[in-house]
């Protein structure tokens, strides 16, 4: 049993870590009129493109051995790692799959970059899909059905196929039933964390950014039944929360530093994948009920501000529910919205009493011994105070 | 080339605007600190969509954190409060005017300037993220209401564009949220909303715009009577703190009197008017007289910004409310001139050409702002674009807007001297 689950990981590594995209290709391969669209993070309505036949996969910049040669040139010093390593693919033909890119206003370098690739990828078209800031107007959900449209529209001029209501249904449920799984891995990884490691389980999510939707559910399938029945005894760590993954990604081994130390029994990595935290109601217009989600059934994050959802409450209450006992607060280099609210994460910890490590990380460290040295020090630092 | 009847006589147009601006400025001081001492509610508003349509309708006094922030730097102690954010928590990456003004805050709000008031409401667009981030600051220090007013910006390149179906769902929903702004303002202040004060106030803007652009069009004669980094930041902050009441348009007759005296009296802003140029990103303001220096040194004025437009308020391309339709003309303007001032200038290259065309200017200089995103993000590769599609010279620099660390003077006078040197010999071979 453990050799198949040691064979799956192993497949979901060589997957995040190939900047060729294989699955993309293999896909490709079977559908040669095939066309893909690229997204950039945090979170993209991927049924859209998939209701069109369209195969949605997420531009998240690169692992550390991609070596940023051209990107740098065109970007102003204080620019994060996902934002050039993102287009770093993009000038060395890594993504010369995509027939669309799209981006959000998560914040204003990744609004920027959509006019950097304009002007560097002339022949491909490259998109804002302008999320609403102002999620609690009366007015926000409309619009943002509107936005939906458009983005179909567009969709549709680049595969010559219409994006009907009925194929939506069909997507919503297709991503519907992969939300599933991701939640039931994510309840493992709460309730027993000993059964599946943090690298494992973000192996497990990651990999869902760059197949077939449907190829990675029944890579869940097969992989979750095999982490339940896995003989592995708890041990004596620290459950910590992982606050800091929304956007550029940190680097594996940072992650398997942490989990030596620790538990990471929930976390927000890869939280574009997770962002509609229940199922989209199949009935009724679809536009409508995708849009109807992402401000009423979903998660949060730095970059979507949302006044009834204040995010150190929101912080708090991930670390209640899976019942953690602290929390690392990390940010990449150079991320705006995510240094900022650092601040307001560890001044609310502060006052909630919760033990926290701040940390900034960047895509492409390559070097770990300080971040093991801080993890290890403040895991320990927890062992002897709730000893 | 007689005055025109009423107008000052030729000795006190030189300099009359310099010394109303500065009275204006002090002006807007004195009444944020009478608002604040009388109690009544002070709004805490942005330069890219500063809503003083609205605010103005209501005499809700506008507080300019951007201003404010840069006002200490220019006094040289925006370190002071910069460092004291940074003690708090910030980290040193993240935007500079945020900091400083954070320091404010934690020094009881106790500015070069006197008492920065407490905001009783914050009006935040979406045409900068930190503007949103910078306002939940706020949030949580005071619990003020934050308004996000969102202006879908530019939704970059596809083979169908923006249908006008499109634009008519965006801006029914900028006018919803206007809508929305309306009441919550009466709420704040107790008084109910006067439609006719709305169309007196957008009529002052439609003239300020039409008068902005007749600023700047000043500048198309050689020498050029003002430069955009100098007098320029004067024109834009006014445009800003008096937009919609008639002291701002009145302030900038006075500008545009003293511009054409000083044409007619072939009198440009620097002594020998060599080098014509455009400014991509904004001023330096730890350094203001340096960064100038470094310019004028070698006869370079900046005829014209970028600043100036999305600085300004984004009233350079022209503002065409229709009174008779008040709210629904505001969202349509506001959510058409974000498209191009704002959000647009992440997919600028044509408009700088026009520029450089318009106002025969022979180098843009882009000046990355490392700590804001939101300006420099893209520069290096617009100036590629434009040297490679248009042969237009340009030259990539990067400081800061407050933070004196960023700013390396050897570097920039080296990078500025070889563009001039560059600028030179282009001049050189087209003589020949
Ligand atoms: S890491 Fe932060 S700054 Fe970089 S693209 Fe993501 S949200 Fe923007
Ligand atoms: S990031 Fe730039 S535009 Fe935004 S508030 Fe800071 S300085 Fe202003």
């Amino acid at each position: 049993m453990d050799d198949e689950l040691a064979q799956i990981f192993d497949e979901c590594r060589e997957l995040v870590e190939d900047t060729d995209f294989p699955a993309v290709r293999r896909w490709l391969a079977a559908n040669p009129d095939g066309k893909v669209l690229g997204h950039f993070q945090v979170y993209f309505p991927e049924e859209l493109a998939h209701a069109a036949g369209m195969l949605p996969i997420k531009i998240l910049g690169g692992p550390s051995s991609l070596q940023i040669r051209q990107a740098d040139a065109r970007f102003a010093a204080f620019v994060c790692s996902i934002i050039r390593s993102s287009l770093e693919l993009a000038l060395t033909d890594k993504v010369d799959f995509l027939s669309l890119f799209v981006t959000h206003p998560i914040c204003d370098a990744a609004r920027h970059s959509c006019g950097v690739w304009a002007r560097n990828l002339p022949d491909l078209p490259c998109q804002i899909l302008y999320l609403p800031h102002n999620v609690r107007s009366a007015y926000a959900r409309d619009y943002l059905e509107g936005e939906y449209r458009r983005i179909a529209g567009i969709i549709e001029d680049v595969t010559g196929r219409p994006v009907t209501d009925e194929a939506l249904r069909a997507s919503i449920e297709v991503f519907n039933e992969n939300r599933r799984l991701l939640r039931e891995l994510y309840r493992i990884k709460r309730e027993t964390p000993w059964l599946v490691s943090c690298v494992e389980a973000y192996l497990l999510t990651r990999t869902g950014a760059l197949m077939p939707r449907e190829e990675h559910s029944n890579l869940l399938r097969r992989a979750l039944p095999l982490l339940q029945a896995r003989e592995a005894k708890p041990q004596d760590k620290i459950r910590v929360v992982f606050e800091g993954g929304f956007c550029e990604q940190p680097p594996l081994e940072m992650l398997s530093v942490i989990q030596d130390a620790c538990y990471v029994v929930d976390d927000d990595l890869m939280i574009g994948l997770r962002w509609l935290v229940e199922d989209v109601p199949a009935d009724g217009d679809p536009f409508a009920a995708l849009a109807e989600a992402y401000i009423e059934r979903s998660s949060y994050s730095p970059v979507q501000r949302d006044p009834e959802k204040p995010k150190e409450e929101m912080l708090i209450r991930r670390i209640r529910e899976a019942n953690a006992e602290a929390a690392i607060v990390a940010a990449a280099k150079m991320c705006e919205p995510g240094l900022e609210e650092q601040v307001a994460y560890s001044r609310a910890l502060d006052e909630a009493e919760i033990p926290h490590l701040v940390m900034e990380f960047e895509e492409k460290t390559n070097v770990f011994e300080q971040v093991r040295m801080e993890v290890e020090t403040f895991a320990e630092s927890l062992l002897f105070e709730f000893a | 080339m007689t005055p025109k009847d009423g107008a000052a006589p030729h000795a006190e147009l030189i300099g009359a605007t310099r010394t109303e601006s500065r009275r204006l400025m002090e002006q807007w001081w004195q009444n944020l600190e009478a608002a604040e001492n009388e109690g009544r509610p002070v709004a805490n508003v942005f330069v890219m969509g500063s809503l003083a349509e609205i605010l103005a309708t209501f005499d809700i006094p506008m507080s300019f954190p951007e201003i404010t922030s840069l006002q200490t730097a220019v006094r040289g102690k925006s370190m002071d409060y910069l460092t004291a954010a940074e003690d708090y928590g910030y980290s040193p990456d993240i935007c500079g005017y945020v900091k400083v003004d954070v320091g404010v805050h934690l020094k009881g709000r106790e500015h070069p300037n006197g008492k920065l008031p407490k905001p009783s409401l914050v009006v935040s667009p979406n045409t900068c993220n930190t503007y949103i981030k910078w306002s939940e600051i706020w949030e949580r220090i005071y619990g003020c209401p934050v308004f996000v007013l969102d202006l879908p910006g530019w939704r970059g390149t596809a083979a169908a564009g923006m249908t006008l179906e499109d634009f008519e769902r965006d801006r029914a929903y900028v006018e919803g949220q206007l809508r929305e702004l309306i009441a919550l303002c009466e709420q704040v202040t107790g008084t109910p909303f006067d439609i006719d004060r709305l169309r007196e106030v957008m009529g002052e803007v439609n003239e300020l715009s039409e008068l902005y652009q007749q600023v700047l069009a000043e500048n198309r004669h050689h020498p050029a009577p003002f430069d955009a980094m100098l007098e320029g930041l004067n024109f834009m902050g006014i445009a800003n703190a008096y937009r919609g009441v008639p002291e701002g348009t009145e302030f900038l007759r006075i500008a545009l009197a003293e511009l054409r005296e000083r044409v007619r009296l072939g009198m440009g802003a620097i002594p020998e008017e060599k080098y014509r140029l455009l400014l991509i990103g904004t001023a330096c303001y730890s350094h203001f007289r340096r960064f100038l220096e470094l310019f004028h040194g070698w006869g370079g004025v900046f005829v014209h910004s970028e600043y100036m437009s999305f600085g300004g308020g984004g009233i350079d391309r022209g503002i065409a409310y229709d009174l008779d339709r008040p709210i629904e003309s505001l969202a349509e303007q506001i959510l058409s001139s974000s498209g191009k001032c704002f959000s647009g200038i992440f997919f600028s290259q044509d408009w700088q050409a026009d520029i450089v065309g318009g106002w025969d200017i022979d180098g843009i200089c882009y000046h990355g702002i490392k700590s804001c995103r939101t300006v420099s993000t893209g520069l290096p590769d617009t100036r590629e674009w434009q040297m490679r599609e248009h042969d237009i010279p340009g030259l990539f620099i990067q400081s800061d807007l407050v933070d004196a660390r960023l700013w390396s003077d050897a570097q920039m006078k080296n990078r500025v001297d070889a563009f001039f040197e560059a600028l030179a010999s282009r001049k050189a071979q087209a003589r020949r």
